[in-house]
């Protein structure tokens, strides 16, 4: 279970993230979304250990993250924005690295390879550099780094961004299957994602949380039933609308 | 076991690339052209290793910040930084695996112009201990040279501003104590400024260890020059606003 109490960021005279806080359970997929700019990666890098917070606390399994962040960072999967890898090594010379940096040896870091590649389907590939694979590949390669040695919480930062629309099927099947057994995160601000996978949204303006519940209770504030109209109403200043 | 797992990636990442082979190719024959053609080394005639090691301050100059300037720089620009500082490591397992890495690196170069060391033997009786002590002088500057590389590399996400930076600082840890550069600072700073910049210069300790005494007072000097150099690099990452 993940929880932020009260997280803050400032970029030099400016605040980016004013006061997050929320909770995920095991079971939950919690939507994050919000305008580009929001501070939706900067509150997912603070989570993960990424960026220092300027104030609060993240608690890991009711540990805290500050003060033990490499315990913390066991607990977490992360997938960055842009899935990020390093293109000259082949799929499975990546996982071994990830796995060897996770702690993992001998037989049991073999069989966690095999099962990352297989949970993403990446068998035909495995031997292939990073760099010569598509878009889609790259991303489950990153994927398949993030949940290695199963962890009990899954961040995602924009997991299907730049994917055609058989590929983002292919991550949202992925998280489903998942989604019983860990607290997953994703952010997004494809609006039809939210009804595909998660269990409950947070909708993030300017730093502030401006909205939290499931898909349907933030359906109900706007009159036309719509998730962009909720949007738009809650992320958009008066003057623009 | 960490630390061992960044620092294997890291050097298998140079023998993946085209770098290590342009590298070490690079370094061998401008070793051996400098050596043998332009301090002339069979016309000395003497059976010592001096106009090898001479060069090697100018060599690494050029070459080191070449095999160093991607170790972070590249890992900003790529974004796998948010990766490596996301799994469970600390930073300084992080930097030590890549500086030791770095450092093996340049080590492996240098240990590829033995050749030289067998073509003395042949030639003459070269004073052993002086040849072992002038590769661990050089052994300390390289890794002296790769510890500011690393520094500069974390300060941008520019592999070529890294290059350039890791060129000027170690040019001037060279020149520290030349005397333009100590006329220079002379004309303004006070006298133990001038002194203390002075004494920064790699020169007079790679010197000294080259000719065969091995001062402890020396491997120290380089040793915190390296400690000095991490330790900035944890500093410099720690205060980063993004990737």
């Amino acid at each position: 279970m993940l929880e932020v109490k009260d997280l803050r960021k400032q970029f030099g005279a400016v605040e980016v993230v004013k006061g997050v806080s929320f909770t995920v359970d095991k079971g939950e997929v919690l939507g994050f979304l919000g305008p580009n700019g929001a501070g939706k990666t900067t509150t997912m890098r603070m989570i993960t250990g990424f960026l220092p917070a300027t104030s609060g606390t993240v608690l890991v399994n009711g540990k805290d993250a500050v003060a033990d962040p490499v315990a913390a960072k066991a607990l977490m999967g992360y997938l960055p924005e842009n899935a990020p890898s390093y293109h000259s090594m082949t799929v499975s010379g990546f996982l071994s690295f990830i796995a060897e940096v996770r702690g993992y040896r001998g037989s049991e870091k073999r069989d966690r390879i095999d099962a990352a590649i297989r949970q993403c389907r990446m068998e035909p590939v495995r031997n292939q550099s990073i760099g010569t694979l598509s878009k889609g590949f790259r991303q489950r390669v990153c994927f398949a780094q993030a949940i290695l040695h199963d962890p009990p919480i899954l961040i995602m930062d924009e997991p299907t961004d730049g994917l055609d629309p058989n590929q983002k099927h292919t991550v949202r099947e992925m998280i489903r299957r998942m989604a019983s057994t860990k607290a997953i995160i994703v952010s997004t601000h494809i609006l039809e994602e939210v009804d595909a996978v998660c269990t409950r949204a947070i909708i993030i303006n300017q730093g502030t949380i401006v909205a939290n519940g499931t898909p349907a209770t933030l359906r109900a504030q706007s009159p036309s039933g719509r998730l962009d109209d909720v949007f738009r109403m809650l992320t958009v200043g008066k003057d623009e609308q | 076991m960490k630390t061992m797992a960044i620092f294997k990636r890291e050097l298998k990442a140079y023998f993946e690339s085209p770098v290590a082979y342009v590298f070490l190719v690079v370094f061998l024959v401008l070793t051996g052209f400098l050596t043998f053609s332009v301090t002339q080394f069979f016309e000395r005639g003497s059976a010592d290793l001096q106009p090898f090691f001479f060069w090697h301050p100018w060599v690494y100059l050029l070459l080191v910040p070449a095999g160093t300037m991607a170790l972070w720089a590249e890992e900003r620009r790529a974004g796998t930084i948010e990766l490596l500082l996301t799994m469970p490591v600390t930073m300084t397992q992080a930097i030590l695996g890549k500086f030791f890495a770095a450092w093996l690196f340049i080590t492996i170069a240098l240990a590829l112009t033995f050749p030289i060391v067998l073509t003395t033997m042949y030639l003459g009786s070269p004073d052993l201990g002086v040849v072992a002590a002038g590769y661990l002088g050089s052994v300390l500057l390289g890794g002296a040279y790769v510890a500011v590389g690393m520094l500069t590399s974390s300060m941008t996400r520019s592999t070529v501003i890294s290059f350039v930076l890791a060129l000027v600082v170690c040019l001037v840890f060279l020149l520290a104590g030349w005397a333009p550069v100590t006329g220079f600072f002379d004309q303004w700073a006070p006298n133990w400024l001038v002194e203390a910049i002075a004494g920064l210069s790699f020169m007079p300790h790679f010197e000294s260890i080259q000719r065969g005494v091995i001062d402890l007072r020396d491997i120290i000097y380089f040793i915190s020059i390296m400690g000095f150099m991490i330790a900035a690099t944890h500093v410099v990452l720690d205060n980063r606003k993004s990737a």
